[in-house]
């Protein structure tokens, strides 16, 4: 028997096909954006052991209350003042670390009634347990400001001039180290290390009273 | 003259489409390795808070837990806010139990960098967030990302 050619088949509905999946597709999809403040918890501490003191000077508190009224330091404060107070508070540098040293990249007022040194400097934030979880965020976000403001700052003090490009130098080396996340730089990581270093993050969380 | 309009006219070549579904199908592929499909309905009512101090979510080491008071048309439990683990109402004896599971079930390296991200309604008390923060202080995961909506930076 003769070899008959097979029919071609007719290709033009397949772009309608095609546009039918894709449009599916099309509504479907979100394009995930999550992001957030990230913050580590402290782990829970079975050794009894006696907390450290801490001078008050050394203590920034934070309350916030049942009607989402600030209260910084024995003062009532609005909210776009707090991320200035805690700056100040960070940068004081009245007086010397554990290790008795001054801390000389401070530019604060050096006030000896104010923080000793940002090693020692702890943020200590307290709410209500009826404190709304909006207000509680945004409170967090400015004291999470103060910090990556410092932090900026000797970032580009310090390490500039690697990047002259760059407004944010300290977000510039967190992205670069985000996109090289596979073949480790240790200058890069050693650099953000001290950056982190020379303004530790010590923001405390006290539990809300139980009422 | 009218000659040379007819020509022309006549000689007008179509544009090819054979080549229409193959543009078509790179954006079907495009979007089919984009999408991802949502893996639990939120029963909850769930409008973030704003904050410009963002860092991105690492989406292979994260699980969810989302609070806030039940939607619409979930008010039978009630209009206090609620816990929602993956698609369940859950109390707050079980976070440590669904979190561990989660933690299991990553790989190996990354069991150890596990993040929990907080979707909470804004309008939640924080003492809820504090009970469940207790919560995952005793589960050992100690790493939280508050997820809210990125504001533009200042």
């Amino acid at each position: 028997m003769a070899k008959r050619a097979a029919p071609e088949v007719n290709a033009g509905s397949m772009a309608d096909i095609a546009f039918l999946l894709l449009i599916f597709f099309l509504v479907t999809t979100t394009i995930e954006k999550d992001k957030g403040i990230l913050r580590s918890l402290p782990p829970i501490d079975e050794t009894n052991a006696e907390p450290p003191i801490i001078k008050e000077k050394n203590l920034f508190t934070v309350l916030i209350n049942r009607n989402n009224q600030l209260l910084v330091e024995e003062d009532e404060m609005k909210l776009k003042d707090l991320r200035q107070a805690a700056i100040e508070f960070l940068d004081n540098g009245g007086g010397t670390n554990a290790e008795g040293e001054r801390c000389d990249y401070c530019k604060g007022k050096r006030d000896p009634s104010s923080s000793d040194h940002p090693d020692k400097a702890i943020i200590s934030m307290k709410h209500d347990r009826e404190t709304s979880y909006e207000k509680y965020i945004e409170v967090q976000n400015e004291l999470v400001a103060a910090y990556n403001y410092l932090r900026e700052r000797e970032a580009k003090r310090l390490y500039g001039k690697y990047y002259p490009n760059e407004d944010k130098v300290f977000e510039a080396m967190l992205a670069e180290k985000e996109k090289n996340q596979f073949k480790k730089d240790e200058v890069l990581n050693e650099r953000i290390e001290t950056i982190k270093k020379l303004f530790p993050m010590k923001l405390s969380e006290a539990e809300p009273d139980k009422s | 003259m009218s000659k040379f309009k007819n020509k022309k006219q006549g000689d007008l070549p179509a544009i090819s489409t054979a080549s229409l579904p193959d543009i078509v199908f790179m954006l079907l592929f495009f979007f089919m390795v984009a999408t991802v499909m949502r893996d639990s309905s939120l029963m909850i009512e769930n409008v973030l808070p704003t904050a410009d101090q963002v860092e991105k979510l690492k989406k292979d080491r994260t699980t969810f837990i989302y609070a806030g008071k039940p939607s619409e048309s979930f008010k039978r439990f009630g209009t206090e806010p609620r816990i929602q683990i993956n698609d369940v109402f859950v109390g707050i004896e079980d976070i440590q139990p669904a979190v561990l599971q989660a933690q299991a079930d990553l790989t190996e390296e990354l069991q150890s960098k596990i993040v929990v991200g907080l979707k909470v309604d804004k309008r939640t008390n924080a003492g809820l967030v504090s009970d469940i923060k207790q919560e995952l202080r005793e589960a050992n995961t100690l790493k939280v990302m508050y997820i809210v909506n990125a504001a533009t930076q200042q």
